[in-house]
């Protein structure tokens, strides 16, 4: 309130006061109006480079030349093209596997450390905890060069697990977790815990379903993250055959020359996913980000 | 926001301790048999934590601690092994290469030209969003769509959008009767490019954050200064902007850090290129370590570029600790 506290404000009478409400909520109807149309177009900006994609991505290749919006010959020859050279479906596939898998274990992993973070007394508990803490600190970006000799001394390299395991242990999913479990009633357990229910069935039938907000949060993030990874993947995924949709992407960028609408249907069939996984969880995503600050 | 939260449960840690001194003292049969129930429970608390903890050390720990030794050592790609004690060689070559300080320049360049209109943009879409009464959805999925996808998706869209003569913007530029730059060719204009595309691309997290923020500002302040006849400007100024200050300091922090990991759109739209001239840091440690093969430097290389993004964290942290009393 002391930001209130300005000089040309002053007590006022009943009369007057009505009188400036009337005037401010007009001025403020006419402003708010005003910001509606600014945003708009700043939207419509915003969503042109997609539209415009899209919009090449539906013209055969010799008419990309044309510098008009209008399609005078809309074709799906190019999704057809790269549906049938199969590359793109390989990485589906490969993405699919690595995100779902990615996530599923990081959900797992994280939520059963987290149960124990939150619920259970033992020694080095602290000591866990910042070790996990530091965890958050440390950007994977700079592990490359190590995970890249790591990961070949053991073989891995060019495989599926290569992309997943590093993907599975994400500290803040921890802290996630263990953040909304703190908020879970203590009382929960202890009252499943005279009826002589573990700490697995605690952790399972109530805990866990209790946190469906941070799971669904988790897993969505988790999953985006593992799918839009490019740096990495790129490292350990040579083989054409297992290249992730980012991974393809990028290598093969160029590669089509000037048949621009291959290019963009390239890119289109790569967005299509995760435009699916925002449509239908928008919200989700928002809150996430909203309640945790979680960055990729 | 994350970091506090996370120091507030530290905190608990201590509480937790004297609550369970006092159950071991407790003389009741209920309290004896609350602390078999409720102390020492390092079998399961191990079983909980293994999963994770085991992927954590073998991914995480590990590697940063094998990358730190890694950088002391001249360590090749091709031949297994750390290969030869190098002391601090490896820190000194990369100190002393221009290779190095031009990568982290374009670095901080690319930070600099990005972090100002991405918190000043978003800060003010967030407000105009604020005040438009509907479709709150629409502009959440037009500026928050481009953040979900992948970096090589909207390098594709981009080059395109870039395409010397047959690119959207460069028929918009020529059709408004100016030159038309050479987008992504020119070594000074390129950055430029690179950091317009980036807005456009990350602009929706930022603006997400800044609705959440919103929300927190009480409507009473709005109600009453309406009473007060302040007007929505005066509003802005004095209500929503400066209550919007942490919010504000976490965009800005983990703006700055994002930037300074910025590879992706350099490596696919422009290789680094024109003539190196937008190379990142990381972009640098990819070249030395998987294109040289010399590891060692890599290493020692990702270590300094480690110790930069955790100066910056720090500095937040102080920052933000200072803040906070007043707040």
């Amino acid at each position: 309130m002391a930001i209130l506290a300005n000089k040309d404000v002053q007590p006022l009478t009943a009369a007057q006061a009505r009188h400036h409400a009337a005037t401010a909520d007009r001025r403020t109807r006419l402003f708010n109006r005003c910001c509606t149309g600014v945003l708009i177009a700043f939207a419509l900006l915003w969503l042109v480079p997609l539209a415009w994609a899209l919009d090449t991505s539906l013209k055969p290749n010799g008419e990309t030349v044309n510098p008009t919006w209008v399609i005078e010959n809309p074709t799906l020859a190019s999704f057809q093209t790269l549906l049938a050279q199969g590359d793109i479906i390989n990485w589906y596939a490969a993405s699919f596997i690595i995100s779902a898998l990615s996530a599923a274990g990081t959900v797992v992993t994280a939520s059963l450390a987290a149960y124990a973070l939150s619920r259970m007394r033992f020694r080095y508990r602290w000591l866990t905890f910042w070790i996990i803490l530091m965890g958050i600190m440390v950007p994977r970006q700079v592990l490359v060069v190590p995970q890249f000799q790591e990961l070949g001394s053991i073989n891995l390299l060019n495989t599926y697990w290569a992309v997943i395991l590093p993907a599975i242990p994400i500290a803040i999913a921890v802290f996630v977790f263990k953040q909304f479990f703190d908020g879970i009633p203590k009382e929960l357990d202890e009252a499943a815990r005279i009826d002589g229910a573990g700490f697995f069935h605690i952790y399972r039938r109530i805990v866990l379903p209790l946190a469906r907000p941070a799971v669904s949060a988790v897993t969505i993030f988790s999953f985006v993250w593992a799918w839009n990874d490019l740096l990495w993947p790129l490292i350990a995924l040579s083989n054409p055959e297992i290249m992730t949709i980012p991974v393809g992407l990028a290598t093969v960028q160029g590669t089509y020359g000037i048949r621009y609408a291959d290019t963009m249907a390239s890119a289109i069939l790569g967005a299509l996913p995760l435009v699916l996984v925002f449509l239908l969880f928008q919200r989700r995503i928002v809150e996430g980000i909203a309640g945790t600050g979680l960055k990729g | 926001m994350a970091s506090t939260e996370v120091t507030g449960q530290a905190g608990t840690v201590a509480p937790a301790r004297t609550e369970s001194h006092t159950t071991r003292s407790g003389r009741s049969p209920s309290g004896a048999e609350r602390e078999r129930r409720w102390s020492g429970h390092g079998k399961p608390a191990l079983l909980f934590l293994a999963p994770f903890l085991l992927l954590y050390l073998l991914f995480i720990i590990g590697p940063a601690i094998y990358g730190l030794v890694m950088s002391f050592f001249h360590t090749s790609m091709v031949n297994p092994g750390l290969g030869e004690f190098a002391g601090f060689g490896n820190y000194a070559e990369v100190l002393s290469s221009s290779d190095f300080w031009a990568s982290l320049w374009h670095t901080i360049w690319f930070t600099i030209l990005t972090t100002p209109p991405l918190i000043v943009l978003a800060l003010v879409f967030a407000l105009l969003a604020e005040r438009a009464r509907r479709g709150r959805w629409f502009f959440r999925l037009a500026f928050f769509l481009p953040y979900i996808l992948p970096s090589a998706v909207v390098a594709l869209i981009w080059i395109w959008m870039y395409t010397p003569e047959l690119g959207l913007l460069s028929r918009a530029v020529t059709s408004l009767g100016f030159a038309e730059p050479d987008w992504l060719g020119d070594p000074d204009f390129a950055m430029v490019s690179l950091a317009v595309t980036t807005v456009w691309w990350t602009l929706g997290f930022n603006f997400v954050l800044y609705l959440a923020g919103l929300q927190e500002v009480p409507r009473e302040l709005y109600e009453a200064s309406a009473i007060d006849g302040a007007g929505p400007w005066q509003q802005i100024r004095l209500i929503t902007v400066p209550l919007l200050a942490r919010t504000t300091s976490l965009v800005v922090v983990l703006q700055i850090i994002a930037s300074l990991k910025v590879f992706d759109q350099m490596y696919i739209m422009t290789q680094g290129g024109p003539n190196f001239a937008t190379r990142s840091v990381l972009q640098y440690i990819f070249d030395i370590g998987f294109t040289d093969f010399r590891s060692g430097a890599a290493a020692a290389a990702s270590t300094l570029f480690f110790i930069v993004v955790l100066a910056v964290s720090a500095f937040w942290l102080v920052m933000t600790r200072r803040q906070e009393p007043e707040l």
